[in-house]
């Protein structure tokens, strides 16, 4: 009996080459990227994928060598992996990034988004009128142990808005500690704990609100009003915008999870996690953005109008490149 | 019967446990063909994180000491508060962008998943994206490193009381041990985003065995068309098995199961694996005509009456 008398060894044995070919092109691409493959690689590619996927259904239909099949799965797999996996560059992900996905998920959680700045503004709210009624209402609010209390004299008060002697090492230090501590991790919390049906982020943006509001009530009974709001707006704007949006995108996670609607929950969630997972990544722009602006921009800039100037531009800078967008309907 | 049924269950070609068969996911390509996505065991993905772990926490001592050493004094100023800046930002961007960055690259994989042979892909075999992978991975600090932090450094400046414990370790356990508790073995970040943590496949082509029969050998061993009918496919891909892989003593066994059950006289001398590698040749010759005739015998069992 010669050993070409089983079907099915012929059958390997023709096509062989093939796979082999497919298999060292993939290992290639996998260790160095698509951009070393020759040209006339580039268009046997897709062919050898097609033999290796037509190999395999035959297979299964003439085989019963368990270890050809089970390569033949594999390298096709791997093929598929790699055919239908991510096309494009960096580059233009990046790009098609900033021009298009992340303004469109913004765009598609308005709702969510005027839920959490309406929860965060009236809890600041809220709080700033007790502050202004009662001093001593504060202190349950007060988050930082400093000098800015309701005992401290207007003029401490001043003193702590504005910056005489700048040196690079302390805007440094105030960029990295404001970005790296306090504001990330509350913007990645409201994110995340999204997950929860989103009441955690309903509770951590009221208490962030809470404390907004103990601060701004402070300095307004001192009659300092108009100058915290351009110390806390210079950079708040972008700050608090991302933080209002990190919890928009968390409470769409949230709600997913809890109504997905029509959609398996997998499913649903999945989509939502995409757009939520692109607000988020904008949101660490915003944050470092906002660093920036608070570290340097407000120890540079110590005048009030100056700091409503930049206040007011990025607003509207924010505003209109999420909202304003005609015809970027897809 | 029993063993029929799970047969049915799992797909054709395997012979696994019944652990092993739910690990499996099928894909239909656009080409129509049916590839399958084997999902990783929670135990390969906790290797595959303390094996990121270790080396995020070596890329952070090795980070702090160049900092350490590397900042001049006085080039800032106040370089210690400088270093201290520097060490945070650094930190930072290890915590946030480890796994992103790498779980972006090429090969959808970060060092610890690589070692493990593992690999993220979006859920049903669509496209991987990096929202995808940025949302997985921003939810690894809720499960992870918030709790952890926690434990670690107290909350808001005071270290935790015992209730307060007790919660984080529920936390912690909820989101730690929810791949285990679920058919995809997804963790939070998992879910959030769509995604799976598959075994990466890695495609070995072995000798068919029928390619190293010794020819000459085959005179000596003809079965009668009743002989072959005994078995089925199954027990065909283990024959594959211990002819691959056994060991001279499993032969053996095998070897006069085999003669045992089919009523073959052993000639004298007769070697095992001769006769083992035979009788899989016709027996596969057999099977494989018969596949073709769409007259498929799953296993011994299979007398083709239920079918």
């Amino acid at each position: 009996m010669s050993e070409l008398d089983l079907k099915s060894y012929r059958f390997r044995a023709e096509r062989e080459d093939d796979w082999r070919a497919l298999e060292g092109l993939l290992e290639r691409i996998q260790n160095s990227g698509v951009n070393v493959l020759k040209p006339d690689e580039l268009v046997a590619l897709p062919q050898l994928y097609r033999t290796a996927v037509s190999s395999l259904s035959t297979a299964r239909a003439v085989s019963l060598d368990r270890n050809l099949i089970t390569y033949l799965e594999t390298l096709c797999t791997r093929g598929y992996l790699f055919m239908y996996g991510p096309r494009v560059s960096f580059w233009e992900r990046f790009s098609s990034f900033f021009r298009r996905d992340w303004p469109d998920a913004v765009r598609s959680m308005v709702g969510a988004t005027i839920l959490s700045a309406a929860i965060m503004f009236g809890f600041a709210l809220i709080v700033m009128m007790l502050v202004l009624s009662d001093s001593e209402w504060f202190y349950p609010f007060a988050a930082f142990l400093d000098e800015r209390t309701p005992e401290a004299s207007q003029e401490t008060l001043r003193a702590t808005l504005y910056t005489e002697d700048e040196d690079i090492a302390g805007m440094l230090s105030v960029f990295a500690s404001q970005l790296f501590t306090h504001n990330t991790m509350v913007a990645l919390l409201c994110f995340a704990l999204g997950f929860m049906v989103g009441i955690p982020t309903a509770i951590l943006l009221a208490y962030n609100g809470c404390i907004l509001g103990a601060y701004v009530g402070l300095y307004v009974s001192k009659g300092l009003g108009f100058e915290i709001i351009g110390w806390l707006m210079i950079h708040g704007v972008t700050e608090l915008f991302a933080i209002i949006l990190a919890a928009a995108a968390g409470f769409v996670i949230g709600k997913t999870l809890a109504f997905p609607g029509e959609k398996r929950r997998v499913d649903a969630m999945a989509d939502a996690g995409k757009r939520a997972g692109n607000v988020g990544m904008g949101v660490v722009v915003m944050l470092f953005l906002a660093a920036l602006l608070e570290g340097f921009g407000r120890q540079l800039i110590n005048d009030d109008l100056t700091r409503y100037m930049v206040a007011g531009v990025s607003l509207l800078g924010w505003l209109s490149y999420f909202y304003l967008r005609p015809g970027a309907k897809r | 019967m029993a063993t029929a049924k799970a047969d049915k269950a799992r797909p054709q070609g395997y012979q696994t446990n019944a652990h092993d068969a739910r690990m499996w996911r099928e894909v239909t390509t656009p080409e129509g063909a049916v590839i399958r996505l084997r999902l990783a065991d929670a135990g390969e993905r906790a290797g595959a994180l303390f094996i990121d772990a270790g080396i995020m926490l070596v890329t952070l001592i090795v980070g702090g000491m160049i900092i350490a050493f590397g900042v001049p004094d006085g080039y800032f100023g106040d370089w210690s508060e400088v270093g201290q800046i520097l060490f945070n930002l650094f930190f930072f961007i290890l915590r946030a962008f480890y796994f992103t960055i790498f779980e972006m690259g090429r090969r959808a994989a970060t060092p610890g998943k690589r070692i493990m042979k593992l690999r993220v892909v979006a859920r049903e075999g669509r496209q991987l994206t990096a929202n995808a992978i940025f949302a997985r991975n921003v939810m690894r600090e809720l499960e992870v490193f918030l709790p952890f932090t926690f434990l670690l450094t107290g909350m808001g400046g005071d270290t935790l009381n015992g209730m307060m414990t007790l919660l984080v370790l529920v936390w912690l356990g909820v989101f730690v041990f929810m791949p285990v508790f679920n058919r995809d073995k997804l963790r939070g970040g998992d879910l959030v985003a769509g995604t799976w943590v598959i075994r990466n496949p890695k495609p070995e082509l072995a000798k068919d065995v029928t390619s190293t029969s010794a020819n000459a050998d085959d005179e000596a061993f003809v079965f009668t068309q009743e002989q072959l009918q005994t078995y089925g496919e199954h027990e065909l891909q283990v024959l594959e098995d211990v002819l691959r892989s056994g060991t001279g003593e499993v032969k053996a066994a095998v070897a006069s199961r085999i003669r045992a059950r089919i009523g073959w006289e052993a000639a004298p001398l007769e070697r095992d694996g001769p006769f083992l590698e035979a009788f899989y040749k016709q027996l596969r010759k057999t099977l494989e005509t018969r596949m073709l005739f769409g007259n498929r015998k799953k296993d011994k069992y299979d007398t083709g009456e239920s079918s």
